[in-house]
């Protein structure tokens, strides 16, 4: 079994440190004879106290508990998890991109503002769409900040009173549905059709005066192309309402098509997907939005512009919804998208949807004989699974994911999307060779074997790592948070 | 592509192969889903710059970064909420570990316990230092963990009116008016009594409807509020008290737990992040226990595996999105974890005596940058006691007088003319960062700039 890593405060001792600080070189300043007595600190945080070396070690042993991307493959769905280029770390810390301070005077940073702009000017490529802000700093934070541009759109109409309504796939992120109510708006739940997409009966049937958007992810959280697009965003148009585009897997698209001509009207991307910037161990990520021009009067600012040669940030659109996170949005990360544009190119960027959506459908493929597929149609750049098959033994989804972890695989996204019971969904993404495919779907069909011969393997999984299975159950119930002494 | 890019594996005889078992006969075929009209074709194709080589991507990256002036040339006298604090090497060491920097949330514990361990320890140091009984573990930025604690606040008390201080940053303000436009609640600014909140017309605002108050901490002139004060003011009423605090700081001032903060939100930055043009920092968000199940986002707990050994996971997770769907508490999933780990990285480095340490030396150098400016004939505004930022009251535009600095050598302060109502004033700010002599040469220039 493998030793315990102490927490930090465990190590901690009286008079240690890990740091230098220059010698004070004016005068004391003793901010407390000023203070009413209660807003002096009685007691001071108690902080680790470890030396230099100890605090590696101890960082280290953490890092060697933790499973990344150069760890081994990483096929967790809706995620893409693609290497990360050496190359953009050491950009994003050019001391002219990390040591700018972002109420300097625009006239002093004019080579993050062209960057930024040269940013937008590319995505807007990417999406199809008329205008970009880079504003939101993920996902999610994308989804509000258009939901709340459909708002102010449909306020301006005179619709905002009656237009309350966003409608949602049963097959979409959970951030979609959270994300309407954090904008206001109540939420329907669209049922998928037998091939995993947004019938448009159902959607007929949902779309009334009160609609305010759809918002649909494509290709779906099932890896599958939403193949009735062009009608679904007319009759949405229709019905008064809007489309919103949730860019979690537009690396099955780059270059092959864009939101913008399919029909939406807003849009956001990941950049922590599709572009390859660093996901962090859950951040920080960057969620871009490119709305259609109509739409560009409400868009978050300030709005970087260009004036000749010269980039200028612009606050004065009375109609926008106005700011949405501090700053800029996350320019370390928007640094290191640009820069994997830049390496890529059009065609590189074309060639990586293609070598993705290749790569999900050979392991789908490979897969198939093993595992149930619920959806037969070719895939895009991912597909799922389902354990059905396996539960039946006795084995759950939970347990070959654990399996896959001895294997030295992280483990797909499992139990999602919740449509299909027993889930596993996968995407291999572009920058896998086929031989780690091959490795993987080598593993994946030992499991299955392991299902029907040796099913109590799967349910001691697993037994390789820094620890075996957790009791989730007490850690809700009775939350230990922070560390006691 | 003319050549096999650097981080594409697929050969063409790997294609061949995949395709063969995949029983198609082309790439194409795999995307014939697209509908027609919408495919990307030679004459609607996306058109973006040319790719370029490792050595030229750098070349043309450094061109751009060359055009920003930085802190590292110019002595910076600018904070307002982002600060030119200095950053151990150790951190940059761990943030790039890849194990960190490439792993995504923990959704498989067993697979990814040093990350949930660096964060179970963030959350502590966190709770530390603000005096709270719960952390989470990091949101995008202070300003949106404020408005997540505005929206917790108006969730819990059903109340839908939020009464803020003048005295916030101006874009936690607009980000804030945002967060409220969504979830349709109002926010009546509280005015100022010279630099810090005007105490009897936050008494006046108060009444039944008052979801929470929002204090900064200090504020954004500098200036530390009387927290203990302003809660006094609130025991009639169920309003929760929000404090938004500079981490830093509370190395030197009464924890805002301890002064009956209901919530304390803000931003590390000055805590081991690279200032980064604005992003990304990293938000932290902080309660008392009984707001625990209304957190928003991720938060580590400790547990046991079947073995009895200590291990850790996300916990609590009924409250998120990804479960409870359009009724979770927030609809955030991705937070700021690699920089929380950077955060945590510098307070352990620091520690108990350095974090003190360097909040010492911010009070002194401001300090001694205001008695500087003092016996120039300048005058400070601030009459509340300032941390490590004051305003100068000046008889010349802000902004010409920057100009005139940068000419200079030197990055001025902020503009608060508008906000505090007086012409002419800036906020200056000196962090440990400041040398004695850079001090002195920039109130010399400033004098000079200042008497044309």
């Amino acid at each position: 079994m493998m030793k315990e890593t102490k927490l930090i405060f465990e190590q901690s001792k009286t008079g240690r440190q890990a740091y230098s600080l220059p010698e004070n070189d004016v005068e004391m300043y003793d901010l407390s004879a000023e203070l009413p007595e209660h807003l002096s600190r009685k007691a001071a945080a108690e902080l680790p106290e470890v030396s230099e070396l100890q605090l590696m070690r101890h960082y280290t042993a953490l890092a060697n508990n933790n499973f990344g991307i150069e760890t081994g493959f990483y096929p967790l769905g809706s995620c893409t998890m693609k290497y990360n280029p050496k190359v953009n770390e050491d950009i994003a810390r050019l001391d002219g991109f990390a040591n700018i301070h972002p109420l300097q005077n625009p006239e002093t940073t004019q080579g993050a503002l062209q960057l930024m702009y040269g940013l937008q000017e590319d995505l807007k490529q990417v999406t199809g769409m008329d205008e970009i802000s880079l504003q939101p700093a993920a996902g999610a934070q994308g989804e509000w900040a258009g939901l709340l541009v459909f708002k102010a759109y449909h306020e301006q109409n005179g619709d905002g009173q009656t237009r309350k309504t966003i409608l949602v796939p049963d097959s979409a992120h959970g951030t979609n549905p959270a994300s309407a109510a954090v904008a206001g708006y109540d939420v329907v739940e669209i049922k998928s059709n037998e091939n995993g997409t947004v019938g448009v009966e159902a959607l007929k049937a949902a779309l009334g005066p009160d609609t305010a958007g759809l918002m649909l992810t494509n290709p779906n959280t099932l890896g599958l192309f939403e193949v009735d697009i062009v009608e679904i965003a007319e009759i949405v148009h229709e019905a008064g309402g809007l489309l919103y585009y949730d860019g979690a897997n537009a690396n099955a698209i780059l270059g092959k098509s864009t939101p913008g001509e399919m029909g939406f009207d807003v849009v956001h991307l990941n950049l922590h997907k599709s572009f390859s910037t660093p996901h962090g161990g859950g951040g920080p990520g960057s969620g871009p939005i490119g709305v259609k021009s109509f739409l560009s009067p409400f868009l978050p600012v300030p709005r970087i512009e260009k004036d000749g040669d010269h980039y200028l940030l612009n606050s004065d659109y009375p109609l926008s919804i106005g700011r949405v996170k501090g700053y800029f949005g996350n320019f370390g990360v928007n640094v290191r998208a640009y820069a994997y544009i830049r390496s890529m190119g059009a065609e590189g960027l074309q060639q990586v949807s293609e070598d993705a959506v290749l790569h999900a459908n050979y392991l789908k493929a490979r897969l198939t004989d093993y595992y149930d597929t619920p959806y037969k149609q070719h895939c895009k750049h991912e597909f799922v699974l389902s354990g059905l098959r396996q539960k039946k033994q006795g084995v759950r989804t939970l347990d070959i994911a654990k399996r896959l972890l001895d294997y030295g695989f992280y483990a797909p996204t499992v139990y999602f999307p919740l449509i299909v019971e027993e889930c596993l969904m996968i995407e291999p993404t572009e920058t896998e060779s086929k031989e780690m495919l091959d490795e993987f779907a080598d593993a994946m069909i030992t499991i299955a074997k392991e299902v029907e011969e040796q099913p109590e393997v799967l349910h001691e999984a697993p037994i390789s790592k820094a620890v075996r299975r957790l009791d989730e159950v007490t850690a809700a119930r009775k939350p230990k948070v922070i560390y006691q002494r | 592509m003319t050549h096999q890019h650097q981080n594409l594996p697929t050969t063409e005889q790997d294609r061949k192969e995949m395709l063969a078992e995949i029983g198609v006969d082309s790439v194409a075929a795999l995307f014939s889903d697209i509908p027609v009209s919408t495919r990307a074709t030679d004459q609607k194709a996306i058109e973006l710059p040319d790719s370029l080589s490792e050595l030229e991507l750098v070349k043309h990256m450094k061109k751009l970064a060359d055009q920003n002036k930085t802190a590292t040339d110019y002595p910076f006298f600018l904070g307002a909420g982002t600060y030119d604090h200095f950053i151990p090497s150790v951190v940059n060491h761990v943030t790039l570990k890849s194990e960190f920097m490439t792993a995504y949330t923990p959704y498989q514990p067993e697979a990814s316990q040093g990350e949930l361990q660096a964060l179970f320890e963030f959350q502590t140091m966190i709770c530390e230092l603000t005096g709270m009984d719960v952390s989470n573990s990091s949101l995008y930025d202070g300003f949106t963990s404020l408005g997540e604690a505005c929206n917790l606040a108006a969730a819990v008390t059903k109340k839908n009116r939020i009464l803020m201080s003048a005295a916030l940053h101006p874009q936690a303000k607009e980000v804030v008016g945002t967060y409220a436009y969504g979830m349709e609640y109002s926010v009546t600014p509280i005015g100022l009594d010279t630099e810090v909140t005007d105490l009897k017309q936050l008494e006046n605002e108060l009444n039944d409807e008052t979801a929470a108050v929002v204090i900064q901490y200090p504020n954004f002139f500098g200036s530390i509020e009387d927290l203990k004060a302003i809660k006094e003011r609130m025991k009639e009423t169920k309003a929760l008290l929000i404090v938004v605090a500079n981490p830093l700081a509370l190395a030197k001032l009464e924890a805002p737990g301890n002064l009956g903060a209901d919530i304390v939100v803000g931003d590390m930055q000055p805590l081991g992040l690279s200032m980064s043009y604005g992003g990304p920092h990293c938000g932290y968000f902080t309660v008392k226990s009984k707001y625990m199940r209304k957190v928003p986002s991720r938060i580590v707990g400790e547990t046991v595996d079947i073995e009895g050994k200590r291990g850790f996971v996300m916990t609590l997770q009924t409250r998120e999105q990804h479960i409870r769907r359009e009724k979770a508490t927030s609809n955030m999933s991705s937070n700021q974890a690699l920089n929380a780990l950077a955060s945590s990285v510098f307070m352990s480095a620091l520690g108990k005596v350095g974090v003190q340490e360097m909040a010492q030396q911010n009070i002194n150098k401001a300090h001694y940058l205001a008695k500087q400016l003092q016996e120039k004939g300048f005058e400070v505004l601030n009459q509340s006691a300032y941390f490590n930022e004051f305003i100068l009251k000046l008889s010349l535009p802000i902004e010409e007088v920057n100009q005139a600095l940068l000419e200079k050598g030197f990055i001025g302060g902020y503009d608060v003319s508008e906000l505090v109502g007086v012409d002419h004033a800036v906020l200056l700010c000196a962090t440990e960062k400041r040398t004695k002599k850079e001090i002195d040469q920039f109130v010399e220039a400033l004098a000079e700039v200042a008497k044309r």
